[in-house]
């Protein structure tokens, strides 16, 4: 009797799986390893938002899967040569630029109501009050004003001329009909009661090719299909994002069915996808797309010893960073040569690069007063070991084993190194931050597509006391031609010019060696192979912004 | 009896007071505030940009008087604002106490009806196969680590039969009550069999030791049945340790089922009140802790209680 109660039990619990899988052909369930913080598109960024907000709604532009800047919301990009951009004086004497921007004529929030140029005018509003929440204060600071053409076209005038003057991919709209009202009964706690986190169903908040029709809290997020949308349909009838932490967990969820694929975006990292796809490979696509994620060793330059650039020079020629990438990523993740990443049509290819030379390195080691070798160690004319501390976050494995990696091979050259890992938190919110780190500290930088490195490199941007901590040149590193090529690339519109001085500056940065660059990081996306139209970008505009590009390969 | 009861709540509730303080200075003393995190990710946020979020988040006061500003609204039912999901703290907290309640509570209602039986069983008949076989089950149960033992069920339950969803708590919105049921199956498996395995250890220490006892030896001579003197007799004695060790562990299990949490991505206490310490949310995080205090305390006052009904020479009447 009770074997044919659980009998039953089964049979019905298993026959609820089957019906689930039947009815899945026109559903794609993707699993990512964060659940986003919150669902308004201007407050807190990380990617796990990104990544669902882009099938819901669409910024003005954005960078395509080329790297090229494109219109998404807007119908044509200003330019000065189609004069929608115009440069004009500004009232301290400066130069501004206006930039006349048209909305998709078609679009329109999922409730019926029209996006204009209202909805321009209260994104703008929000943006610049100072206790809205709204965290990318720049942008909005960079705008002066909007001037509204008609419903659908406005003009922005910006505050200074760079030459990627009309992206404005941050500038993402907020529905002026149901947000403005909340927003300015009380501005300061408008973030905790914006409709996008207490009814972020609410089909008026989204005008992309999908609406977000359910939410359970920290497990799952379900769109379904924006009729209203300007563009193309989508193929699938639902998307399921469902959150799942634990990588292990994510990859026995792909393997059990419960999810569909794992984006690179926000999944697997490249060490976990090689070994999974040694076990799966055949069931699964997995492709490698190498990125803007640049990993790297930051050099404590107050340090004498890390000070004198010829153990700066010679610290990268004792690596065999190829080596690394072929034996740790199966060479997926490409050698860095600088903080340039080899995709972007600025790097410069002909900038000298650092292969593996011993000689070399102990010969500029010797020269640099660190030729006294005991029990392994190198000593210097005042009896200091060559010794440094070596930090990054602890529990992240592929940096841990990168860190071994180091760690041997600069013990053939004498070089001592002690490894003392941190919890992110710690390591970002205090070490770096504020320059704690004794000597070298190993993380990587989040940029974008011509990304202008005058955080990381100008000599204004050192984080002090006196500055309140800003800035993230965390190495200390000063050199006034590379203030000046700082200062004066972001103004140059010439492109011929600009890939000049972009060549200039990596040559700087080669020979300067303020960090040690290791390798470009790599997306692992795992898709089921019925599974067609994603294009992976390797920037930090995720896939899902052409969501309506995806479909099954042989539609049920 | 009325007078202990009110004594151990008033004495509870000056722990949660203590406990409150206790956990928003070291929260507040940990490195790096959300700001400063976020700074660290953001080139374009100026130093001003800084102050302004810190004045918004109201990080840029005191610790102290952000403390009692909390406990003066705590105290009138206003438990503030999760930084993280960016709504009332309860809102969260609620759904995911009561996901909790029901996977802890399902485990510990298992293993309570497998440990004690087995305990006893064990116990009566000591160095007997049986004994073996139940020993070695409680040796492996408590040996394997928790994340092991979920994947493993993860990979048969899952993967290769695919009877069972592999995490989470339910398959979306609109999901029924069997839905719910199958994807509780896997994580209140795992949870059971790691806290089954010791609490049939101590079932069985503590009825071996009661075993022992001169009444039982006066029990089988005044002519009862061995099956009588173990459960009428042996059994209430043997109950009291092992209540203690229950009473400590709900409050455990409570806030530390967060391997198997993360594992089957289950929306629960112990995964809730982690993610919130690691990020800082500081509303989330002490209001979370403080319901596991809580939970601890209650348990314990439950415990007093049962330990009154198990041996009558206990009594809290004055």
């Amino acid at each position: 009797m009770a074997g044919r109660t659980l009998a039953f039990i089964l049979a019905l619990l298993a026959g609820t799986l089957a019906d689930e899988a039947a009815a899945a052909p026109r559903q794609l369930t993707i699993g990512i390893t964060q659940f986003p913080s919150n669902f308004h598109p201007n407050i807190d960024s990380m990617m796990a938002k990104k990544y669902v907000l882009s099938m819901a709604q669409r910024p003005f532009t954005a960078y395509d899967p080329d790297w090229e800047l494109v219109c998404m919301l807007c119908t044509e990009l200003p330019t000065l040569e189609n004069g929608l951009a115009e440069i004009e004086p500004l009232a301290d004497g400066g130069e501004g630029i206006a930039l006349t921007y048209t909305i998709q004529p078609d679009a329109t929030w999922g409730d019926g109501t029209p996006v204009t140029t209202d909805d321009v005018l209260f994104t703008l509003e929000v943006g610049k009050h100072p206790e809205s929440g709204v965290t990318n204060a720049e942008l909005y600071r960079r705008i002066l004003e909007i001037d509204v053409v008609d419903d659908k076209t406005f003009v922005m005038h910006v505050d200074r001329v760079t030459f990627e003057y009309n992206a404005i991919n941050d500038f993402e709209l907020i529905p002026a009909h149901l947000e403005r009202a909340r927003f300015e009964a009380d501005p300061s706690t408008y973030r905790n009661r914006t409709l996008f986190d207490t009814d972020t169903t609410n089909p008026g908040l989204w005008f992309g090719p999908y609406k977000i029709t359910a939410v359970a809290p920290g497990a799952s997020v379900t769109l379904e299909p924006n009729p209203t949308f300007y563009g193309e349909a989508p193929y699938f009838e639902r998307i399921v994002v469902k959150a799942i932490e634990n990588t292990a967990a994510l990859e026995a969820n792909l393997l059990s069915g419960s999810i569909d694929m794992i984006p690179g975006e926000v999944g697997l990292t490249v060490d976990q996808a090689l070994a999974f796809e040694k076990r799966h490979g055949d069931a699964y696509r997995i492709t490698y797309k190498p990125g803007l994620v640049y990993e790297h060793v930051d050099l404590m330059l107050d340090d004498p010893v890390l000070a004198d650039r010829r153990v700066r020079q010679a610290l990268i020629l004792g690596l065999d960073r190829q080596a690394l990438s072929e034996q740790l990523f199966e060479g997926r993740q490409p050698v860095a040569h600088t903080s340039v990443s080899p995709l972007d049509w600025v790097h410069a290819d002909d900038i000298p690069h650092y292969e593996e030379d011993l000689e070399r390195a102990a010969a500029l080691l010797d020269e640099a007063g660190y030729a006294d070798l005991r029990n392994g160690i190198r000593h210097g004319p005042d009896g200091r070991r060559l010794a440094f501390t070596l930090m990054t976050t602890a529990g992240n494995r592929s940096r841990e084993l990168v860190e071994q990696v180091l760690q041997s091979q600069w013990k053939r050259l004498g070089i001592e190194v002690r490894i003392e890992n941190e919890p992110a938190r710690v390591f970002f919110g205090e070490t770096t931050s504020k320059r704690r780190f004794d000597h070298m500290a190993m993380f990587a930088w989040i940029s974008s597509p011509e990304n202008v490195p005058r955080s990381t490199l100008h000599s204004e941007e050192i984080p002090s006391e006196a500055n309140g901590w800003s800035g993230q040149n965390y190495t200390g590193f000063k050199n006034a031609e590379m203030d000046q090529l700082l200062e004066d690339i972001e103004r140059e519109l010439d492109r011929e010019k600009r890939k000049a001085m972009w060549r200039r500056i990596q040559e700087i940065y080669a020979s300067e060696l303020p960090a040690l660059p290791l390798y470009f990081r790599a997306d692992a996306h795992v898709w089921p192979l019925w599974l067609e139209g994603v294009v992976p970008t390797g920037h930090q505009d995720p896939s899902t912004l052409r969501i309506e590009t995806w479909h099954a390969a042989d539609p049920a | 009896m009325l007078s202990f009861l009110i004594r151990r709540l008033l004495g509870a509730g000056l722990v949660l007071l203590v406990m409150s303080l206790v956990v928003y200075v070291l929260l507040g003393l940990m490195p790096g505030d959300p700001i400063d995190l976020m700074a660290s990710g953001d080139p374009n946020m100026t130093s001003a940009d800084v102050a302004r979020l810190k004045a918004l988040y109201g990080l840029d006061r005191p610790l102290l008087e952000r403390y009692a500003n909390w406990l003066v609204a705590a105290l009138q039912g206003d438990f503030g604002f999760s930084r993280l999901y960016a709504v009332p703290v309860l809102d969260v907290l609620l759904p995911r106490l009561a996901n909790t309640c029901l996977l802890m509570g399902a485990a510990f209602l298992i293993s309570l009806l497998v440990a004690l039986p087995a305990g006893m069983l064990a116990a009566a008949r000591p160095r007997s196969w049986l004994d073996y076989g139940i020993n070695l089950f409680a040796f492996a149960g408590f040996s394997i680590p928790s994340f092991w033992l979920a994947l493993l069920l993860i990979l048969l339950f899952a993967v290769e039969l695919g009877w069972l969803p592999a995490s989470g708590t339910s398959a979306g919105a609109g999901a029924g009550w069997l839905d719910r049921l199958r994807h509780l199956v896997l994580p209140v498996m795992t949870l059971s069999i790691v806290s089954t395995a010791s609490l049939v250890r101590f079932t069985r220490a503590a009825m071996l030791e009661t075993l022992r006892a001169d009444y039982v030896r006066t029990a089988r001579a005044k002519g009862l049945s061995f099956r009588v003197v173990l459960t009428g007799h042996a059994l209430r004695n043997a109950m009291i340790p092992v209540v203690t060790i229950l009473a400590l562990d709900f409050g455990t299990l409570f806030s530390g089922a967060l391997v198997v949490e993360t594992m089957f991505a289950h929306l629960g206490m112990g995964k809730l009140i982690y993610d919130a310490v690691m990020g800082n949310d500081f509303n989330l995080a002490l209001v979370g802790l403080l319901f596991a205090t809580l939970v601890t305390l209650l348990a314990n006052l439950g415990a007093d209680m049962v330990y009154a009904a198990l041996d009558p020479r206990i009594s809290y009447a004055r």
